[in-house]
Formats: C-alpha cells, structure tokens, sequence
C-alpha cells in the first residue's frame, strides 16, 4: 500500500483512497464480514453439535461431566479479562499513550496464552484417560450410546478455537510490534482495532462453548 | 391418465404412475406454453425493433414501468406454481404413505447388488418377484454405502442407508418384467448394480412360493451352477479370469492351498467351498476383507452343489 | 481512426513479476482469467472423454474405475475452479471498480492474495485428484467419501483452501461498493451487473464457511475417524448431505447471479434502452440470495428426510423460481422500443434468454416432489443444470467476454467468425444436452459407466452433439488470441453505452480514470444521452 503516497504524514492512505476515514471506514466494514464468517464457519460445528446432542441427550449429560468444570470457568475468566486489557490497550492508543498501550497489549497476549497452558492440561488429562474423539476413543466410564461423538464434538469445537486463539496471539504480538515500531498513533490505530475485534469474537466464540459443553443439564 | 407407453416416459406398471404422469404432462405442457411467450417475444420484438446502421443516432423510449403488466407476470407464474406445489405434494404424499394391507418384502443394498427377503423366509438376489394388484412395501437398507432403489417403471425412488431403514411402496398393474437401478453413485460397478422386478399373477406367486425359487429339471449340475453364478451376483465380487476384485477369482482354484486371514492355510475342496458360501466369514483368504455376506437359507443343496460343480469346472 | 493510448494498464509496468504481484485489479482481474480458462479447457477435454466412453454402452474407451475419476475430475474442476470464480474474479474484477468510478477494489493486497490462494487450491486439488483417482464425484457424499481407498483428503483440502480465495473475493466486493463509489454514483445508479456482483458476493461470504467446515469436518473423519457422518459410528451420513448442500445449492446462485447481472446490461446497451423494472431486476437479485439460503433440501426429497421438510423445501424453492421469472421478462420488456442491434455479445444474451428459460422451466419438473422421485439423479439432473450453468452462466460469461474484450485490450475481434463460434456452440449445446432430458425422462440414472441398450442412440446424439460445441469454442479461442494482438482498435466506446467503464480509454490507464469522474445521469439512460458508439 506504499505506491502513490505523496506526501508524509498521509504515509498510511493507499492510493486508491480518498481520504483517511474513507480508507478506516472500509477496513472496518472488511472486517466486520469477515468477522460474519468466522460465525458461521462455527455455526456449522454448532448445528452439528445440535443434532447429536438431541440424538442423545443422556449420553451427552453423562460425558459432559468428565469436563472439567473448574478449569473450564478458570480459562472464561482468564478470556474475558483479556478482551477488557484489548479494549484497555485500544483506548491508551486513542490517548497515544504508546507504553501504556504496549503494556496492555502484553498482557492480553500474555492472557491467551495462560488459556492456551490451561487448555493444554485439560487436553492431556484426556488424552491419559483416553477420553478421545471417533476411532481413538477407548474410555469406558461413560453411559449412553456413542460418547465418542460428544469428545468429537469437544475438541473439534475447542480445537478450533483453539486454533483462533493462536491466530489472534500472532495478530496481537504483530500489532505490538508495529504500535512499539511508532507506526501506530491517535491519528491512525486501525490495525489495533481490527486486531481487537478479532479478539473480542473468539472471546464470544469461548462464552457460548462454555455453557455448551461443560455447564449442560 | 392410463399407464400406457407414453412419449416422454417409460411406459409405467404401478397404481402411482399414471398420477405422476399427468401431473409431468401438465407441467410440460404449462411449460411449453411459457417457452412459446418467451420465444415469440424475442423473435417478434428482435425483428420489429432491429436497425440495421452501425451507429444509431437518436434517444429512444424511456419506459421503464408498467404495473399491470409487472404484475400479471408476477402474479400468473405464482399462481401456477402454487397449483405444480399443490398437486406434487397430494402425489408424494400418496408415494409416502403405505397402504395398511401391503405385503413387506426387505431389501438389502450391498456393492454392487440387491437382495430381497420374503415373509415365508425366501431369498432371491437381483430379482424380485411380486404378485399382480398387490401393494408391496419395501423396507430396505444398506451394508455398505448410500445406495438408492429406482424402479423407472414404477415411477419410485429412495435411497437406501446403512444403519437405518427407508421405506417405499408400489403397486403393480402389468404382468412383465421392469428394470431396478441403483441411483445413487456407489462405486465401480454403479452401473451394474442392476435388478428386475418381475410382476406375476397372484396364483403363479403362490406357485412361485411354495416351489421355493427355481428349480433346475433339465440342465447340467455345471450349467445351473454357471446361471446362479449371474443370477445370485456371485459375478459382481467374484471375476473368473484369474483377475481379483472385491473377492478372489474362481478359476482353477480348486485343489489349490491358500492362506488364510490370520494364521493356517487350507485346501480348496468342496468342503471348503460349501464353507465359503454358506458361511462366508469363517475363514477368509488373506488379503480380502470380510464382507462376503451368507448364502445360508438363499440357497437350497442342490444351488449349492451346482454352484460347486461351476467353480470346478473353471480352468 | 481508433488508437490505442501510449500508456496503459497493459504497458505501465514490464515484466513477469509486475503482472504476478500486480495490485491493480485489472491485471488481476486477467490473471484469473486466464486461470479459469485454463481450467474451462482442462474441464471441457474430461468432458469429450465422458462423451466418448458414453458413445456405446460397456467399455468403449476407459475403465469404469477411471471413468468415476474422469467425471469426478469434470465436475470439480468445472464447478470450483472454473464457474464459482469465473465472473465475479475474472470479469467483475476488472469492470466493477471502474463500472462505480473507483480507481481499485477496496483491498487491492487481499485481492492479489486471492488469486494465489485460488492458483494454490487449485493446483493443489488437480494434482491429488489426478494421482490419488479420486471417484467420488463432486458431491463427495458420505460414506461412499470416508470408505473409498482414493485420496479424497488431499482434493478436500484443496476445495477448502479455494474457499478462502472465493470468501476473500466476496468480502472485497461487499465493502467496494459500500465505500468506493465516486461522487454521484448512488445506489440506484448502480449498473445491474454491480447489483449481480453485490447479490453474489453476500452469498459467497455467508455460503463459503459452511463449505469450509463440511470438508474440515469430511477430511477429520477419514484421518482422524471422529465419527460424525460414520454410521457404523453412531454417526449421520444425512447430515453430510444436509451441510454440503447448505452451501452447494446457494453455491448455484454465486455462479447465476453475476451472469444474469451481464445479460441487463447486454440487453439494454444492444437494444439502446433503458432497462425496464430497474428496482425489481436489482431486488430480484437480492430476493434470489436470501431465498437461496432457504431450499437445499430440494437435493434430498428421497434422502429419508421428512415429508414435512421435503414439502417446505419445495414450496421455497418454487418461490425462488419467481424472481427469476420476474427478470426474463423484464429483459423482454427492454425490447420493446428499442433499436435492437445484433453484435456477438448480444447474440450471447438471446442464446442465454433461450437456454436459461428451458433451464428454469425444467427445474419445476424437479421442484416438484412427486416427478423429482422419479427424475432425481437421473440425466434430467443433467441436462436441467448444465442448461442452468453452461447456457445461463457460461453464455453470460461469454457475452460479457466478447463485450468487454475491446475494453481489456483495445482492439475488436472478428465480428464474422465470433457469428460462426456462437451458431456452433449453440447449436452444438442443444443437441448435446435436449438429447439428456430425453434420457433422464426414460430413467436413465446419472454417474452410469455403461447402460442398458435402449439409451444408445440418444446418448450417441449427446455425444456428437458435444462435438459440435467443442469446435465452436475452439474457434471462439483463436479469433480472440488474434485480436489482442493484431485486431483493429476498438476506441473508448464502441457499442455506445452508458455505464462509466466506457467513460475511460480502451485499455484504460492504470488508475482507471484520468481524474475522479463524477456521475450526472443513471447507466441506462438512453432516452435522454446517446453516447458515440467508436466503431
């Protein structure tokens, strides 16, 4: 987006735009719809999860017991704390208060990754009972017909996320960069809100798999 | 509409067709109506209004609305398809709903070939055999993949699952013999996964039934053997030029040592031959995978002992 | 005379490396033209080699096992790789930022990033489905998909990894015309085929991730067995049938709406008039994907779904037969007072106007249910959407290719030679295709290597016909790699229409347009402004 710039302190308007709230508008709309997709890229692994669990829904009460749920409101938390110090981090950026903002940035992605650690003890703690999706599941504790299907759903649905929360730590520790670079500033701080948008959606992904899959009955 | 050879369709054998085929006909002759306007709108209008300069000097028209006339081509083709939707849904509704008197025969789909059980515990492969004027329910399902049982003379269709049952039903109204495929594709041999519904008359049926399945009077041990061959679909897994499919090839087997799934070896003799159709899973020649289903209750001693004397006779 | 300006878009900058990591929409706007017409070509030979293994029932040419893979290969290539991207990515690329007066799409890099990603997909898809003898078909239905010993994985992953250059294509298009329209070009001055582009791209966006999560879903459950289509698994293989579709039936409407977008502005610049019904045609559209979300179900009326979900599909999906309906005669009603001239592309618009309706009024054979239980999966099948995609889609595409040809390169094509291309094709589809109806109708069953005696002659017509049309497009390939080379100088306009692409130089600059044009009057104002036509 460097070609066509004229002058300096415009150095982040691409040629093809107007003016700057022409260029922020539209990288905002971008966003947003690609945000939309996101949803229903979920809401198929949603649908999915509806019709196996109305297929059966004593076999799902019974193994979504072996979730967790201490760890499962422990990470909520940790999730939602970070979508706050995003938002934090944002509003420093609109001050130009670049530290503080860097600081807050940390700390979201230091946030994620407490998620990610967490994630990783429920994970191997399921994988020693063999608590696992399909074929691999050989656990026997579990009522019902066909439990496998509710580890499958499990960690397709976590996995994914888990994976979108990957994602966003690598947006977040690019944006960082940039805002530590200086090319980030009141007057232009649009990479930051995409990046917080992005991050507020796999927090609200979390906040509905939450009371899904571990809080059912 | 009666169930005669028709123009665009195979001439129809069940109580169902004739009501498919009116409701087919309207809509082919609604449709050709709808055609005829759009056609002769841009015949008519192309050749009235056509100029022939290259460059046409001069606005034209600006008519860009005319409610009367954007209604009427809403709301005609609307009411129109109101009537297709209403019609089709009262036919399928009547394909849905079996009548309470009908007789159940179960139908399993299996690469690449259909078998059918009767009440009385008689089976027959790729032929299924029912009387005239008597509704037929179909409960049927699948041991492998999604297949689908289509009857064009009957004018049904559903497809057949693994692990549940669909149902279908018909009822014939012609003595004669109408193709079954499969139109769900299903692998290599789709296309051959073919069976004939043969429509006979209530006595020849109880006839039929009582006789078992047929009889074999006046041909070789070998040439009976080589017709169930086909006839029971041994073919569609079983090649006999020395070639391996689904199962082994047949030929020159006999007399042979072969290993088995598992561990030991056996000789190929009549035993186990006899083994291998009636009881299939037994024990299995390495390299092939168990899906050979039973013949046991399908076929009465003397098929077997055809059967037998067919694979022998293979060089 | 005609000249072609010093500098264009075709000569600003040299070099390989300026057109493969080109920004600007029109280099970009060529790259997956060519790209999908390669993909058309490669298409088009499994296609003649369906035809001939199908000229004689049994063996004629192939085994049945490479016959699966040759028409699996037919369809997804067509399908993915050629029609889902072919207008909006080649076409709509190049024409939409200068039909709304913009200088570039929204987000040029997200555009550029596209086309790799489509050009990644689909070398990737080709590939594993040539070597692994993928033989699925394209609807990859479980659990045919999870048991077959082919390398299904690596085509699926290759589908999903064009799901993104598609999703990407859409985004961009959505917020472009948001925010990128010049001063004057308000939203009822948008040209119809932006409304088309618009209607498309809201599907692709909302379609494509339901696309993405099915083949996840597909590809984790051949290697990682997790058992959700598995019935053996307590699993649903319906439910395959039921994602797919979700996306695949709205997926017919990214490949319908853009073309019919072509055909209003074809119609209305050959007959110099305005467009008749402007609103309803653009509402129509919009209509047509909101309703498209709504009537998958009409691919499963003998799944074993219900018959109550069975009859609330096919009422829906006779709804969306209206809009459709409502736009044909709008087309018609353009006509009328108008100065009808008969160039190729407008040829290319009664073509589509002929094979389009057959293809609409066939489809209420199989909206039906009671005639679909007897034509579903059979060749009526067949015929109804290759009327639908080749003589609706691909006769836009074309009509909108010979249209704006002289506007990519600046130079004419051969008017007499594309005549003699179109009557070939025409004539060559027809043949080909009525011939199937014929044999779907009689029950013959789609995906058939071999087949019963009594269907031969017609599909010997089939395939002969297939010929014909072979020949048309192979002409159709030479005289317009001839023209952008040797072809005379078109000049800015040279059909003399309104909308604002013919407002620029043939090609156009790099920026589209000397300075920001502003729009005073609407894109089919032909009773008040007649443009020079320059040829």
């Amino acid at each position: 987006m460097t070609s066509g710039n004229s002058s300096g302190h415009r150095a982040h308007l691409a040629h093809h735009f107007s003016e700057s709230s022409q260029q922020s508008e539209s990288a905002r709309m971008g966003m947003w719809i690609f945000i939309l997709t996101e949803v229903l890229l979920f809401g198929g692994l949603f649908v999915a999860y509806t019709v196996y669990r109305s297929a059966n829904p004593e076999m799902f009460y019974n193994a979504h017991k072996h979730l967790d749920i201490h760890l499962g409101t422990l990470n909520t938390i940790v999730l939602i704390t970070s979508s706050l110090t995003m938002a934090l981090a944002i509003r420093s950026i609109q001050l130009n208060d670049r530290k503080k903002s860097i600081k807050l940035l940390a700390t979201t992605f230091a946030l994620a990754a407490v998620f990610l650690i967490v994630k990783y003890f429920e994970y191997s703690h399921k994988f020693h009972l063999g608590q696992l999706p399909g074929k691999f599941y050989t656990y026997t504790g579990i009522e019902g017909s066909n439990p496998h299907i509710f580890f499958s759903v499990y960690f397709m649905m976590t996995g994914l996320h888990g994976i979108h929360v990957i994602a966003g730590m690598i947006a977040i520790s690019w944006v960082m960069r940039i805002t530590i670079q200086g090319r980030l500033s009141s007057e232009y701080y649009t990479p930051m809100e995409l990046t917080g948008l992005y991050w507020h959606l796999v927090d609200m992904i979390w906040i509905f798999l939450f009371p899904l899959l571990y809080l059912i009955g | 509409m009666d169930t005669t050879e028709t123009l665009l369709l195979p001439p129809g054998g069940s109580t169902i067709a004739g009501e498919v085929d009116a409701l087919f006909y309207f809509i082919v002759y609604a449709s050709i109506a709808i055609f005829g306007i759009v056609l002769f709108g841009i015949i008519y209008l192309s050749i009235k209004y056509r100029t022939e300069k290259a460059a046409v000097e001069g606005t034209t028209s600006g008519v860009s609305h005319n409610t009367r006339l954007e209604l009427a081509w809403s709301i005609i083709p609307a009411i129109l398809v109101i009537i297709v939707f209403i019609w089709g849904f009262n036919v399928y509704m009547k394909m849905s709903i079996v009548p309470k008197d009908a007789m159940e025969v179960k139908v399993t789909a299996q690469k690449w070939f259909w078998s059918f059980d009767y009440p009385d515990g008689i089976n027959t492969v790729n032929e299924l055999v029912v009387p005239l004027g008597k509704p037929v329910k179909l409960l049927m399902s699948s041991r492998d993949v999604i297949h689908s049982f289509f009857v064009p003379a009957f004018r049904i269709k559903m497809d057949v699952l693994p692990n549940r049952y669909t149902l279908t039903w018909f009822e014939a109204t012609k003595i004669g013999r109408y193709d079954i495929m499969c139109a769900e594709f299903c692998g290599d041999r789709h296309s051959e996964m073919l069976a004939k519904v043969r429509v006979v008359s209530e006595r020849e049926y109880k006839e039929w039934l009582e006789s078992g399945t047929e009889t074999a009077e006046d041909i070789t041990p070998v040439d009976y053997g080589r017709a169930l061959f086909r006839t029971k679909a041994c073919y569609t897994c079983h090649n006999v030029d020395g070639t391996s499919a689904v199962g082994p090839a047949l030929n020159g087997i006999v007399g042979k040592r072969r290993a088995l799934v598992g561990e030991g070896e056996v000789t190929i003799d009549e035993n186990y031959l006899r083994e291998s159709i009636l009881e299939p899973r037994a024990s299995i020649a390495a390299g092939y995978q168990p899906v050979m289903p039973t013949y046991q209750g399908m076929l009465n001693d003397k098929q077997v002992d055809a059967l037998i004397a067919y694979i022998k006779s293979l060089k | 005379m005609n000249k072609i300006p010093e500098v264009n878009y075709l000569n600003a900058d040299r070099g390989i490396k300026s057109w493969l990591f080109t920004l600007d929409h029109k280099r970009i706007g060529l790259l997956y033209l060519f790209s999908i017409m390669a993909a058309f070509l490669l298409g088009g030979v499994f296609a003649i080699l369906i035809r001939l293994e199908l000229l004689g029932p049994g063996k004629d040419i192939m085994e049945a096992r490479t016959y699966n893979q040759i028409f699996t290969l037919h369809g997804a290539v067509m399908i993915f790789l050629f029609i889902i991207p072919s207008i909006p990515a080649s076409l709509g690329n190049f024409i939409l930022p200068q039909m709304i007066g913009a200088k570039d799409v929204a987000f040029p890099r997200l555009n550029l990033l596209s086309w790799w990603i489509y050009m990644f997909g689909a070398i990737f898809a080709v590939i594993s489905m040539s070597a692994g003898s993928v033989d699925t078909g394209w609807t990859f239905y479980t659990p045919y998909s999870t048991t077959t010993s082919t390398s299904v994985v690596a085509m699926t992953l290759g589908i999903f990894i064009l799901g993104f250059s598609s999703i990407f294509t859409g985004l961009n298009f959505i917020v472009t015309i948001h925010k990128m329209r010049a001063p004057g070009q308000t939203w009822f001055r948008l040209p119809l085929f932006v409304w088309g582009l618009y209607a498309t791209a809201i599907i692709q966006v909302l379609a494509t991730p339901v696309l993405g999560i099915t083949v996840l879903l597909l590809i984790l459950e051949r290697v990682a067995g997790i058992g959700i289509f598995d019935p053996a698994m307590g699993g649903d293989p319906v439910l395959f049938q039921h994602f797919f579709w979700f996306y695949s039936h709205p997926a017919v409407y990214i490949m319908i709406l853009p073309g019919m977008g072509i055909i209003s502005e074809l119609i209305s610049t050959f007959s110099q008039k305005k467009i008749f019904g402007y609103k309803a045609i653009a509402f129509s559209s919009l209509a047509i994907a909101f309703i498209s979300f709504l009537v998958w179900g009409h691919h499963m009326f003998v799944s074993g779904q219900s018959q109550l979900a069975s009859a609330i599909f096919s009422f829906l999906t006779f709804l969306v037969g209206i809009p459709s309906g409502i736009k044909i005669f709008n087309w018609l009603a353009t006509l009328y007072k108008g100065k009808i001239r008969f160039d190729t592309p407008m040829l290319y618009a009664f073509s589509f106007l002929f094979l389009f309706t057959i293809g609409g009024l066939t489809g209420m054979f199989l909206g039906t249910l009671a005639t679909d239980v007897h034509l579903h999966d059979t060749y009526f099948v067949v015929a109804h959407f290759h009327f639908v995609m080749v003589g609706g889609t691909v006769m836009a595409f074309f009509g909108g290719l010979h249209y704006w040809w002289p506007k990519f390169w600046g130079r004419m094509y051969n008017e007499i030679w594309a005549k003699i291309s179109i009557a070939f094709t025409f004539v060559g589809f027809n043949i080909t295709f009525l011939s199937q109806f014929l044999l779907g109708a009689k029950g013959m069953p789609r995906r058939y290597y071999s087949y019963l005696e009594q269907f031969q002659s017609l599909h010997g017509f089939s395939s002969f016909g297939s010929w014909i049309m072979a020949v048309g497009f192979i002409i159709m390939a030479i005289y317009l790699i001839y023209a952008v080379f040797k072809g005379p100088p078109a000049g800015d306009n040279p059909w003399g229409a309104l909308t604002f692409e013919w407002r620029t130089t043939s090609p156009p600059p790099k920026e589209n347009f000397k300075e920001t044009p502003t729009l005073t009057h609407g894109p089919y104002d032909y009773d008040k402004i007649i443009p020079k036509r320059t040829i």
